[in-house]
C-alpha cells in the first residue's frame, strides 16, 4: 500500500472510532453490521482474487456466528475476546477440511460445491432444532468484554469498538498476506494457472491457504454480527446470504482490501433505506444496480478513486 | 414395509417428474449457452404467478371446465416468449464473451429484479389456484389415495422429456444447436444464425421452467420466495446428473426425488441435508455428473 493509503487508512480508522462515541446508536449498530458484512465481502474478495466464485462464504459466516452461540450455551463462556478466537480458529479448522476437496474446483464446480457446502449446513441447522433452534435459531446474551459486564447502553458502542478493531487487525493481516509471495500466487492463479505450475508453485496449496484465510474472515464476520445482534438464526447460512457478499464485493471491488469494506457500508446504508422507502422494491434496486455495476463498473466503486485527482489534473 | 415402499416409490415418482421439468430448462440452457442461469427461479415462480391468475380469470367466467388445463401451458408459453427473448438479447448476449463470474453474477441480478418484479405484479399476499387440482378427483393405488393430479405430473414430465430429447436429436434446427454447442465458430461459417439460436434455446429453457412453475401452482400456494427455494434444487439435480446433459437431468430429479421421499418417510430430520450432501458428493467424486460426458480442459 502505498504511504497515501496508508495513512489515509488509519485516519478513517481513528475517525471511524471516534463516530463510535459521538453517532446515534442505530447509526453505530448499523456500521457495526456493515463491517461484519464487509469482513465477510473481503473473504469474497480474496477469492475472486484467484479468479474464484464463491456462492458459499455464508458457510463461514453463519457458523462463526453459531459457534459463539453454543460456547455460551454450553460452556456458559461469555467473554467476547474468547468467542471471537474460537469462532474464528473453528471457521478455519472448517475450511482446512473442506479445502481438503474445494480446492481443486474452478469456476461453475467450484461455486456450486460452495453452495452445496452451505447448504448442507443450512438443512442441518433447520431440522436438528433440538440442538440448533431450527428457524426460531438461538438467543446470544450479552458479553462481556475484557472481563467486564457493560450496561446496556454502553455495550453497543464497546462492541462496536471491537469490531472496528477486528476488522482493522483483519484488514492489516490479509494486506500483509497479499503483498507476501503467497498473496501474489493467489493473483497469478487467476491470470495463468499452467505457467504457476511450472514456475514450481502448487497452484491446489494457494488455493487451499486462501480459503482457509477466507474462513477466518468470514467467521469472524459471523461471530461480529452474532454478538452485535444477539441472535443466530439459519438464514445465515442460506444462499442467498453468501449471494449478498458477492454482491457487496462486486459493489465495492476486488481491488484493495478497503474496497469491499466501502461496498458494505454503502450497501448497509442503501439497503435500510431502501427497506423504508421502498419495501417492495429494495432487491429489484440491488438488482438493477447491479447489472449496471457489471456492464459499466466491472471493477466496483473502488474505481471511483480515480475521479478526483484525474480532474486535478486537467 | 411394503406399504411404505410403495409410498416411498409414488412420492419419489411425482418429486422427481416435478424436479425434472424445472431442471430440464437449466440444464437445456447450461448445455447450450454455458450459461448457469441463477434467475431460472424466477421464471419458475412467473410461470406459477402467470398460470395461478389464467387459472384465477377462467374459473370467473362460464366456460367449459376442462379447458382449465390449457390455461397451464399458455403461461407457461406466454412466459417464455415475452421473457426469454428480452434476456437473451438483453442481457446474457453481452455476457457470453465476458467471465464465468460475470455471467453468474449477471443472471443472480435478474433473480433479484424478477423476484421483485412478482411482489409488484401479484403483491406478496399467497395465491391459490386449486381449481385443476380438484377437478379431476382422487385415484387409489392400493391402500393410498393419491390425486390424478399428481399423475398427471408425472405424466406430464414424460412427455415433454421425450419431446425436447426428439427435438435436440431427430429435428434440424435441433441437430443446428447442438453442432452450434460443438463449434460455434464454424457454424456461424456455414451459415448457421447462432445469435437466433441461443435466442430460441434460451427461450425454450424458459418456457420449461415456466411449465414447472404453471404446474406447480395449482398444488401449492403461490407466494414470494418461491423462486429462491427451487433454483438450488434444480442445481443439485443437474450437478447430479451432470451439466448440460438432459438425461443426466432425469436421472439427478429420479435420484433426489426417490432420496427425499425415503428420508422424509423415514428420518424427516435429514430432509433437506441429504439432498445437498449428495450433491457435495457428487460434485467431489465425479464433477462431471453421473450422466455426464468428460470434458477435455482447455489451457
Amino acid at each position: 500500500m502505498k504511504p497515501r493509503w496508508f495513512w489515509f487508512s488509519g485516519l478513517a480508522f481513528v475517525g471511524l472510532g471516534v463516530m463510535g462515541f459521538v453517532l446515534p446508536r442505530w447509526t453505530v449498530f448499523l456500521l457495526s453490521l456493515a463491517l461484519a458484512r464487509g469482513l465477510a465481502a473481503l473473504s469474497v474478495a480474496l477469492l475472486m482474487r484467484a479468479g474464484l466464485v464463491s456462492f458459499g462464504q455464508s458457510l463461514f459466516f453463519a457458523t462463526g456466528a453459531y459457534v459463539a452461540a453454543f460456547t455460551v450455551r454450553l460452556f456458559g463462556i461469555r467473554e467476547a475476546t474468547v468467542l471471537l478466537v474460537g469462532a474464528v480458529v473453528v471457521s478455519m479448522a472448517l475450511a482446512a477440511l473442506a479445502g481438503l476437496w474445494i480446492a481443486r474446483y474452478r469456476e461453475i464446480f467450484f461455486a456450486m460445491l460452495s453452495l452445496a457446502f452451505t447448504m448442507i449446513l443450512y438443512g442441518w441447522l433447520l431440522k436438528a432444532y433440538w440442538i440448533t433452534g431450527g428457524t426460531d435459531g438461538l438467543r446470544i446474551p450479552p458479553p462481556t468484554v475484557l472481563g467486564v459486564t457493560w450496561s446496556v447502553d454502553a455495550l453497543r458502542t464497546v462492541l462496536y469498538e471491537v469490531t472496528l478493531a477486528c476488522t482493522a487487525v483483519a484488514l492489516v493481516l490479509i494486506h500483509l498476506f497479499l503483498e507476501s509471495p503467497l498473496g501474489y500466487a493467489v493473483r497469478a492463479v487467476r491470470d495463468n494457472e499452467v505457467r504457476l505450475e511450472y514456475l514450481g508453485s502448487s497452484v491446489w496449496q494457494v488455493i487451499y491457504w486462501t480459503y482457509i484465510l477466507a474462513a477466518g474472515l468470514a467467521g469472524l464476520g459471523g461471530v461480529l454480527t452474532a454478538l452485535n445482534v444477539g441472535h443466530v438464526d439459519p438464514q445465515l447460512a442460506y444462499w442467498t446470504t453468501a449471494g449478498e457478499f458477492v454482491f457487496i464485493t462486486l459493489l465495492g471491488g476486488t481491488e484493495s482490501v478497503l474496497a469491499p469494506l466501502i461496498g458494505a457500508v454503502v450497501f448497509e446504508f442503501l439497503r435500510t433505506y431502501a427497506l423504508k422507502y421502498a419495501p417492495y422494491t429494495w432487491q429489484m434496486a440491488l438488482g438493477g444496480m447491479m447489472l449496471l455495476l457489471i456492464f459499466f463498473m466491472p471493477r466496483g466503486l473502488w474505481t471511483l478513486r480515480h475521479l478526483r485527482f484525474r480532474k486535478a489534473l486537467s | 414395509m411394503l406399504d411404505t415402499l410403495v409410498v416411498i416409490g409414488t412420492d419419489g415418482l411425482i418429486y422427481a417428474a416435478w424436479l425434472f421439468l424445472i431442471a430440464l430448462g437449466l440444464s437445456l440452457i447450461y448445455g447450450v449457452l454455458r450459461v448457469l442461469n441463477i434467475a431460472h427461479g424466477s421464471f419458475y415462480a412467473l410461470g406459477a404467478y402467470a398460470a395461478a391468475s389464467l387459472i384465477g380469470l377462467y374459473g370467473q367466467r362460464d366456460f367449459w371446465p376442462y379447458g382449465v388445463y390449457l390455461m397451464i401451458p399458455l403461461a407457461a408459453l406466454a412466459v417464455g416468449v415475452v421473457v426469454g427473448p428480452l434476456v437473451e438479447r438483453g442481457i446474457l448476449r453481452w455476457m457470453y464473451p465476458r467471465e464465468p463470474v460475470y455471467q453468474l453474477l449477471a443472471t443472480y441480478a435478474l433473480f433479484l429484479i424478477l423476484e421483485d418484479l412478482t411482489k409488484l405484479i401479484w403483491g406478496v399476499d399467497p395465491i391459490y389456484a386449486y381449481a385443476p387440482y380438484t377437478l379431476l378427483g382422487d385415484v387409489s393405488i392400493g391402500d393410498i389415495t393419491y390425486p390424478w393430479y399428481s399423475l398427471l405430473l408425472i405424466g406430464t414430465a414424460v412427455v415433454v422429456g421425450i419431446l425436447v430429447s426428439v427435438f435436440i436429436r431427430r429435428t434440424r434446427t435441433g441437430r443446428v444447436i447442438v453442432a452450434m454447442i460443438e463449434d460455434p465458430e464454424m457454424s456461424t461459417a456455414l451459415g448457421i444464425n447462432v445469435p437466433r439460436m441461443s435466442v430460441l434455446a434460451f427461450s425454450m429453457g424458459t418456457v420449461l421452467a415456466g411449465l414447472g412453475g404453471a404446474m406447480t401452482a395449482p398444488m401449492i400456494a403461490v407466494m414470494p420466495g418461491m423462486g429462491a427455494e427451487v433454483i438450488v434444487l434444480a442445481f443439485a439435480v443437474i450437478v447430479l446428473g451432470g451439466l448440460g446433459s438432459l438425461e443426466g437431468a432425469a436421472v439427478g430429479a429420479l435420484l433426489i426425488g426417490f432420496l427425499r421421499a425415503a428420508t422424509v418417510h423415514l428420518f424427516p430430520v435429514l430432509e433437506l441435508f441429504v439432498i445437498y450432501l449428495v450433491m457435495a458428493l457428487v460434485l467431489i467424486l465425479r464433477p462431471r455428473g453421473l450422466w455426464g460426458r468428460a470434458e477435455v480442459r482447455r489451457l
